[in-house]
C-alpha cells in the first residue's frame, strides 16, 4: 500500500484555471503527479455525469476548478458550475461518499501559486481518502482490467 | 500627379504595442489592411500586462489582456516588429515610407521555441524590469511567461558572453553577432501609441523612496500578482514582513507643478489606489488598515463611484482629504507620516509601509518621434490632439491612442486604438484587402466512414520534456494504443521541419486524426491545428496531451511518475482523437451596411465613419432633426467651436451618398445574427412602414439628455438654472448672465446620490470652463462653485487651475450637509454653505443660482428590448467587458456609442463614435463570415421544450423554432457548453467537448481496449 499512487481526474475551464495549471509548469512550480486534467471550454460545460463517470470508472478523486466568480470568459458560466457542483457536493456527501476525495476551487490563470497549493492539498487528501472501491465499477475484477 | 491618382497604399503601420496598439492592430487586420506592428521592448503587452487587476471589476489583467495577446502573435495579417522604433517617416498620408531602427535581440525570433533551457543555463543576473526591479531576472530572459512573441533575448548590458546558452540551445537561435538593422516600410498611415511611463519619484526627494518600504504603485502591482516577485504573497520589501497597516499617497508627479512639475490631473490614479486597497485587503491573512490621502476623489468613470463607496463602507478603507507633508523613515523599516486634517488638527501616524500612487507621464518615446516627425506636443509633453478630431496629430495621415496624447484608463485607451484605426484607414479604403495575405489550403480530405488512423508526434522540447521522461518509452508505449498507426517523436515538435514533416507523414500514412504530446494547448494547438489543416485535414481531428507544462515542468524530482503520466495523457488524447470528428464551418453573406439608431453627434460620427470607410450607412433618428444634445452646446473643453462643427457634420451626413437618413422613425423588428440582421423601420407619428433594411451591424447611440433638477426651487424662478440653461442664456440673452454680480455654481445635483448612484462626468469641467469665461468678461464677478470633489482629470485640469488664479471660490460641501436655499420674504435667494476650512456656515447671496445637473441616458425600453441589449440600474447600456470590449455588445454585430453608454464629454462621444464603426467594419468589410466549430448543436428528437437553455444560456442565444425546438444559431454561439450541462434531456452537444469524447478520456485513464476492441 506504501506506493500506492491515486489518480485524480481534473476537469478544468481553458481560460483560467487551465492557464494557471500551465503557469505554475513555466514558473517550474512542483506539485504530486497524481492529477490528470480534462480541459473544458467553461467550468458551466462540466456536468455531473462526467463526476459520476470518473468515480465509477476508478478515479481516486475528481477536483473541477474554473474561473473566479466575475472572471468568467462567458460572462457567467461559472455561476451555473458553483450553483450545481454545491448541489451535488450535498447528494454525493449524502451517498456516502468519503471525505476528500471531490473537490472544486476557484483558481484565475494568474494564480499559479494558489493553483500549486490547491493541488497538493488536492492530491494529499485523496491520498488520505485511500483508493476508491465504493462507486468503481471494476472493483474487485482481477488486475489485468486495471492499468496502473 | 493629380489628387486622384495618388497611390493608397493597404497597409498601416502601429508605432507602439501596448493594449492601444493591440487593440488598433487587430481592429485593421481584421478589416481588410495589413499592420505593421513596431515595439522597443521584446514583446508586445505594455504596462496593462504588468498589472495585477483592474477596476472596477477587479478582472485579473493578464486574463483578459491574453487572448489579445495571443492573436496578436498569430494574425496572418499583423507582423510584429519587436525590439525596434521608427527612426523616420517620409512622403504623405496615403503613401508613407517608414524607416525603422531594428535592435538586436541576440535571439532569432523564428528558430527560437521559448523552452526557455538557455535562461536555466544562464549565470548572469540582472534586474528584471518587469518586476519594476523588485527582483532579478537572467541575462538570458522573456519579459513574462504570456509574453508574445514567445522568444528569449538576451540582455547584451549584462551577458558576460560565457557562450553557455549559444550551446544548450538546440534550436540554433542564439546569434551573438546580431547587428541593428533598418528596415523600410511603405504604408498608407501611421498610428502611433507609443503609451506612458510612471511618473519617477527619485526625480524629488520629498516622498523617502529611497526607503525600501515606499514603493509605487506599479511596484505594488507586482507585489500583489500572483506572479510578481511575491508570488502574490503581500510582503513588504524591506523585511518581507506582511504589512498591517499601508498608506496610499495620491498625486504624486501630477497635479504637482512645485515638486514634480506635472500640472496634469494622471486621471486613473484614485481608481487603482482604491483598487489597491481591495486588493491588498483580500490578500492580507490578517485585518489590513489601509489609508488613501488624497485631494479630490476623481472616481468619474462607470461604476466608479459605486467602487469608491463600497471601497469606504464594505471594506473600511480611511479615505483622508490631506496632502501628506513628510514622510519620515522610524525603527523596525516604519514610516511616520504628518499631515493635516481638514479641521486644521496636526496629526502623526505611523504606517509600515508607503504606496506612492504616482501618475502618468509621457513615455520617453513621444518626445523622439514628436521630433522626428515634427508633431506638435502640448505643455505637458504629451501629442497635442483636439476635441472634434481627438485622434488626429498635426501631421496628416499620423494619428495617435491611448496615454501619449493624456493620461487614461485602459478602455478609454482601447476605444481611442479602435477610432485612430477607423480614421486611419478611412482614407485607404480604395486599397482594402489589397495588401493582406490570405492562406492558400488544400481541399479537406473526406475520412468519413473510414476507421480512426491516429498519428502520434512526442515531443522532446528539447530536454524540457526529454530531460526528465522517458520520451523514447513513452514512443514505444503510444504504438500499443488502439487505431495508432504512427507515433514518433521530435527535438521539437513546432519547428518548421518537424511541422513539414508532419505534412508528409499525414499523407504518406493516410493519417486521419494527429495527437500531440508536447506543451499546452492554449499556445500551440493553433499552430498544430493549421499544420494539419495544410495537410488536408480538417483542423478539428487533433488533440493534446500536455506532458511538459502540466507534467515534465512540475514533477522534475519524480521522472518515473512523469513518464507513467504522460503515458496517460497519450493514452487519454489517443482515446478522445478516437471519437473526434471533423467540424465544418459555414460561411454565411454579409451585408456590407451599418444601421445607427440615433441622430445626434455620436450617431451622426458613426454614419459618416461608415459611409467614409466606403459602406452603406442607415441613420435612424426618432426625432425630426439631427444633432441631439449638441444643440445646446457652446463649446468644447477646449475651445472648440461646436455649433460650427454640428453644421459642417450635419451638411457632411446629409449630403454624402453613402448614407441615407431616416427622420421620425424608430426601428420596430429586428431580427438576423451577425453579419446579417433585418430590420424594419416605422415612422413614429402614423406607425407606417418606413423601410426594411438589411445591414451586417449595428450602432445604437441613442443619447442622453440633462436630469431636470427637483429642489433649488428650479423651474420657479429665472434666477435658477442648469449648466444647458445657462447655455443657451449666453448664447441667446448674455446680459441676463453678465448683470449678475454674483453667481453660485452647486455641483453634483442629482448625481453621486442614492438615485443615481454615479459621477456625470462632464460637469465639473463645464462649470470651470463657464467660471472662466464668466470671470474673463466680468472680472469683478463674484463666482462661487459649491462642489464635493472638483473632478477635472487629466489636462482639464489647467482649467481648474486657471479657474483659481482667476479667483473663483471653491467651497467643498458634505453629501450630508448639502448647500441650502432659502427665499427671504423679499424674494430674495440666500445661499447657506458650511465651509469645511472655517467650519461655519457661510451665506452668499447670488444673482444667479447654476446647477450641475446630472446626465441621463435617454429612455428606450421598447428599442433596446428589441435589440436585445442590457442596460444598467441607471439606465445606461452595458459594453461587453469593462476594459477591453468597451464598445462591443455582448452580442455579436451590435456595438454602442455615446451618452447612451455613460456621460461623456463631446470628444469622448466623437472618439467611441469612430470606434464603434472600427468595430463595425471588421464584420461589414468581409464577403463572409465563418461561424460553427466549437458551438452547441440541438437535437430536435429529444428537446422537450422545457427552455433550460434558453434560461442559462449568458448570452440569451438560444430561443424555441416556430418548429417548437429549441435553436441555437452557430453564428451566434460562444461555445461555452453551460447549456449542454444544463438541458435535462441531454439534447445539446458541444461540437468537439461532446460527453462521449469527454467521458472517453476519463474510461480510457483506467482502463486500455485491447488493439483489436
Amino acid at each position: 500500500m506504501s506506493d500506492w499512487e491515486p489518480k485524480i481526474i481534473a476537469f478544468f475551464c481553458n481560460w483560467c484555471t487551465y492557464g494557471a495549471a500551465d503557469l505554475a509548469g513555466v514558473s517550474r512550480l512542483q506539485y504530486p503527479p497524481n492529477i490528470r486534467v480534462i480541459r473544458v471550454p467553461c467550468s458551466g460545460r462540466i456536468s455531473t455525469k462526467f463526476i459520476l463517470s470518473a468515480f465509477r470508472e476508478g478515479a481516486d478523486g475528481v477536483w473541477v476548478s474554473g474561473c473566479h466568480p466575475g472572471d468568467c470568459h462567458y460572462i457567467e458560466g461559472n455561476y451555473y458550475a458553483r450553483k450545481k457542483f454545491l448541489l451535488f457536493k450535498n447528494l454525493m456527501d449524502h451517498m456516502g461518499i468519503e471525505p476528500g476525495r471531490l473537490h472544486f476551487a476557484w483558481i484565475s490563470s494568474a494564480e499559479s501559486t494558489k493553483f500549486q497549493k490547491i493541488a497538493t492539498e488536492v492530491c494529499d487528501s485523496v491520498k488520505q481518502a485511500g483508493p476508491s472501491i465504493q462507486f468503481n465499477k471494476r472493483a474487485g475484477l482481477p488486475a489485468q482490467a486495471h492499468l496502473s | 500627379m493629380t489628387l486622384a491618382e495618388k497611390r493608397k497604399l493597404g497597409s498601416v503601420l502601429v508605432v507602439g504595442a501596448g493594449v492601444a496598439g493591440i487593440q488598433a492592430s487587430l481592429d485593421m487586420a481584421n478589416s481588410g489592411f495589413y499592420v505593421h506592428l513596431v515595439d522597443r521592448s521584446p514583446s508586445v503587452g505594455g504596462i496593462m500586462a504588468q498589472l495585477d487587476k483592474t477596476f472596477p471589476t477587479n478582472d485579473c489583467a493578464m486574463c483578459v489582456i491574453s487572448p489579445f495577446l495571443v492573436e496578436v502573435g498569430r494574425h496572418l495579417n499583423i507582423h510584429v516588429i519587436p525590439c525596434s522604433e521608427l527612426e523616420r517617416l517620409d512622403g504623405e498620408k496615403g503613401d508613407f515610407k517608414a524607416t525603422i531602427v531594428n535592435h538586436p535581440r541576440y535571439i532569432d525570433t523564428e528558430k527560437c521555441t521559448g523552452c526557455g533551457q538557455c535562461r536555466q543555463v544562464c549565470p548572469v543576473v540582472a534586474i528584471n524590469e518587469f518586476n519594476c526591479g523588485l527582483d532579478l531576472r537572467k541575462a538570458t530572459y522573456i519579459p513574462y511567461p504570456q509574453a508574445v512573441p514567445l522568444a528569449y533575448a538576451i540582455d547584451r548590458n549584462a551577458c558576460i558572453g560565457c557562450g553557455m546558452c549559444e550551446k544548450v540551445c538546440l534550436a540554433g537561435a542564439v546569434t551573438y553577432d546580431d547587428k541593428t538593422k533598418i528596415t523600410e516600410l511603405e504604408v498608407g498611415s501611421v498610428i502611433l501609441a507609443p503609451g506612458g511611463e510612471m511618473y519617477d519619484p527619485k526625480e524629488a526627494d520629498s516622498w523617502s523612496y529611497s526607503h525600501p518600504n515606499v514603493v509605487t504603485s506599479l511596484e505594488f502591482e507586482r507585489i500583489l500578482s500572483a506572479s510578481g516577485p511575491y508570488r502574490g504573497h503581500l510582503m513588504r520589501p524591506y523585511d518581507r514582513e506582511e504589512p498591517e497597516k499601508i498608506a496610499w499617497l495620491q498625486c504624486v508627479g501630477s497635479r504637482d507643478i512645485n515638486r514634480a512639475k506635472n500640472s496634469h490631473c494622471s486621471s486613473v490614479c484614485c481608481m487603482y489606489a482604491i483598487k489597491q486597497t481591495m486588493i491588498a485587503k483580500e490578500h492580507s491573512a490578517h485585518e489590513l488598515d489601509t489609508a488613501i490621502f488624497y485631494m479630490d476623489m476623481r472616481t468619474y468613470g462607470k461604476d466608479f463611484d459605486k467602487y469608491y463607496s463600497r471601497a469606504k463602507e464594505e471594506r473600511g478603507v480611511r479615505f483622508i482629504r490631506s496632502r501628506v507633508h513628510s514622510i519620515e523613515p522610524v525603527e523596525n523599516g516604519n514610516l511616520r507620516l504628518r499631515y493635516v486634517k481638514e479641521s486644521g488638527e496636526s496629526v502623526e501616524e505611523i504606517f509600515n509601509m508607503v504606496v506612492l500612487s504616482v501618475g502618468f507621464k509621457p513615455s520617453s518615446g513621444v518626445e523622439t518621434i514628436a521630433k522626428k516627425l515634427g508633431l506638435t506636443l502640448n505643455e505637458q509633453h504629451f501629442f497635442r490632439t483636439g476635441d472634434i478630431r481627438p485622434v488626429a496629430t498635426s501631421r496628416d495621415g499620423v494619428y495617435v491612442c491611448g496615454v501619449s496624447h493624456g493620461p487614461k484608463d485602459i478602455p478609454q485607451s482601447v476605444m481611442e486604438a479602435s477610432a485612430a484605426a477607423s480614421v486611419a484607414t478611412s482614407d485607404l479604403s480604395s486599397a482594402r484587402w489589397s495588401a493582406t495575405r490570405t492562406p492558400q489550403l488544400p481541399p479537406e480530405t473526406d475520412f468519413s466512414k473510414m476507421v480512426p488512423r491516429i498519428g502520434v508526434f512526442v515531443c522532446n522540447c528539447g530536454i524540457n520534456i526529454g530531460g526528465v521522461a522517458d520520451v523514447p518509452a513513452i514512443r514505444e508505449y503510444a504504438k500499443t494504443l488502439p487505431h495508432v498507426v504512427h507515433v514518433e517523436d521530435n527535438l521539437f515538435t513546432c519547428s518548421q521541419d518537424t511541422q513539414e514533416r508532419m505534412k508528409q507523414v499525414i499523407r504518406e500514412k493516410n493519417i486521419n486524426r494527429v495527437v500531440v504530446a508536447s506543451c499546452s494547448p492554449r499556445t500551440h494547438e493553433p499552430l498544430f491545428q493549421e499544420t494539419i489543416r495544410e495537410a488536408g485535414l480538417n483542423k478539428y481531428l487533433f488533440e493534446m496531451a500536455n506532458i511538459r507544462d502540466q507534467n515534465t515542468w512540475v514533477h522534475k524530482n519524480n521522472p518515473d511518475l512523469a513518464t507513467a503520466k504522460a503515458k496517460d495523457l497519450v493514452r487519454m488524447a489517443v482515446a478522445k482523437a478516437e471519437y473526434i470528428e471533423p467540424l465544418h464551418q459555414v460561411k454565411l453573406d454579409v451585408k456590407p451596411a451599418v444601421l445607427i439608431v440615433g441622430g445626434g453627434v455620436a450617431g451622426m460620427e458613426a454614419a459618416l465613419g461608415a459611409a467614409e470607410q466606403g459602406f452603406q450607412a442607415y441613420l435612424v433618428e426618432k426625432t425630426d432633426t439631427l444633432g441631439g444634445m449638441a444643440h445646446q452646446l457652446r463649446k468644447t473643453w477646449q475651445g472648440e467651436d461646436i455649433p460650427a462643427y454640428l453644421e459642417r457634420l450635419i451638411k457632411d451626413v446629409t449630403n454624402h451618398s453613402k448614407i441615407q437618413i431616416f427622420l421620425n422613425t424608430k426601428p420596430v423588428h429586428f431580427t438576423g445574427t451577425i453579419g446579417s440582421f433585418t430590420t424594419t423601420l416605422n415612422d413614429i407619428h402614423t406607425g407606417n412602414p418606413n423601410g426594411i433594411i438589411e445591414h451586417g451591424a449595428a450602432i445604437l447611440a441613442t443619447g442622453g439628455r440633462e436630469y431636470r433638477p427637483e429642489g433649488y426651487q428650479y423651474g420657479n424662478r429665472p434666477d435658477v438654472m442648469t449648466h444647458l440653461d445657462l447655455d443657451q442664456a449666453m448664447k441667446d440673452t448674455p446680459a441676463t448672465v453678465m448683470n449678475a454680480d454674483t453667481i453660485v455654481f452647486i455641483q453634483c445635483v442629482g448625481s453621486r446620490n442614492s438615485d443615481r448612484p454615479y459621477c456625470s462626468r462632464v460637469c465639473c469641467t463645464h462649470t470651470l470652463k463657464n467660471a472662466i469665461e464668466l470671470k474673463k468678461i466680468k472680472p469683478g464677478m463674484n463666482i462661487f462653485v459649491m462642489y464635493r470633489d472638483v473632478r477635472s482629470y487629466g489636462f482639464r485640469e489647467s482649467l481648474y487651475q486657471e479657474a483659481r488664479a482667476l479667483g473663483v471660490h471653491f467651497i467643498r460641501f458634505d453629501p450630508e450637509n448639502p448647500p441650502q436655499m432659502n427665499i427671504a420674504e423679499n424674494n430674495i435667494l440666500t445661499i447657506t454653505v458650511t465651509d469645511h476650512i472655517l467650519q461655519r456656515p457661510i451665506v452668499i447671496s447670488p444673482d444667479l443660482v447654476v446647477l450641475a445637473a446630472a446626465v441621463l441616458p435617454n429612455e428606450n425600453k421598447e428599442l433596446f428590448e428589441l435589440f436585445k441589449v442590457p442596460v444598467n440600474a441607471e439606465g445606461f447600456l452595458v459594453e461587453a467587458h469593462a476594459k477591453l470590449r468597451p464598445v462591443d455588445f455582448g452580442s455579436e454585430g451590435l456595438f454602442l456609442a455615446g451618452l447612451a453608454h455613460y456621460p461623456k464629454s463631446i470628444d469622448e462621444s466623437i472618439a467611441q463614435a469612430r470606434a464603434a464603426v472600427s468595430r463595425a467594419v471588421t464584420i461589414v468589410s468581409k464577403d463572409g463570415i465563418m461561424v460553427g466549430g466549437v458551438v452547441a448543436a440541438v437535437n430536435p428528437d429529444r428537446c422537450a421544450v422545457c427552455c433550460t437553455c434558453v434560461r442559462a444560456c449568458p448570452y440569451g442565444i438560444p430561443f424555441i423554432g416556430n418548429e417548437g425546438h429549441a435553436v441555437i444559431q452557430q453564428a451566434e454561439c460562444h461555445g461555452c457548453g453551460v447549456c449542454v450541462s444544463e438541458c435535462p434531456g441531454k439534447a445539446i452537444t458541444l461540437q468537439h467537448f461532446t460527453d462521449q469524447q469527454l467521458i472517453a478520456k476519463t474510461r480510457a485513464l483506467f482502463y486500455q481496449p485491447a488493439m483489436n476492441e
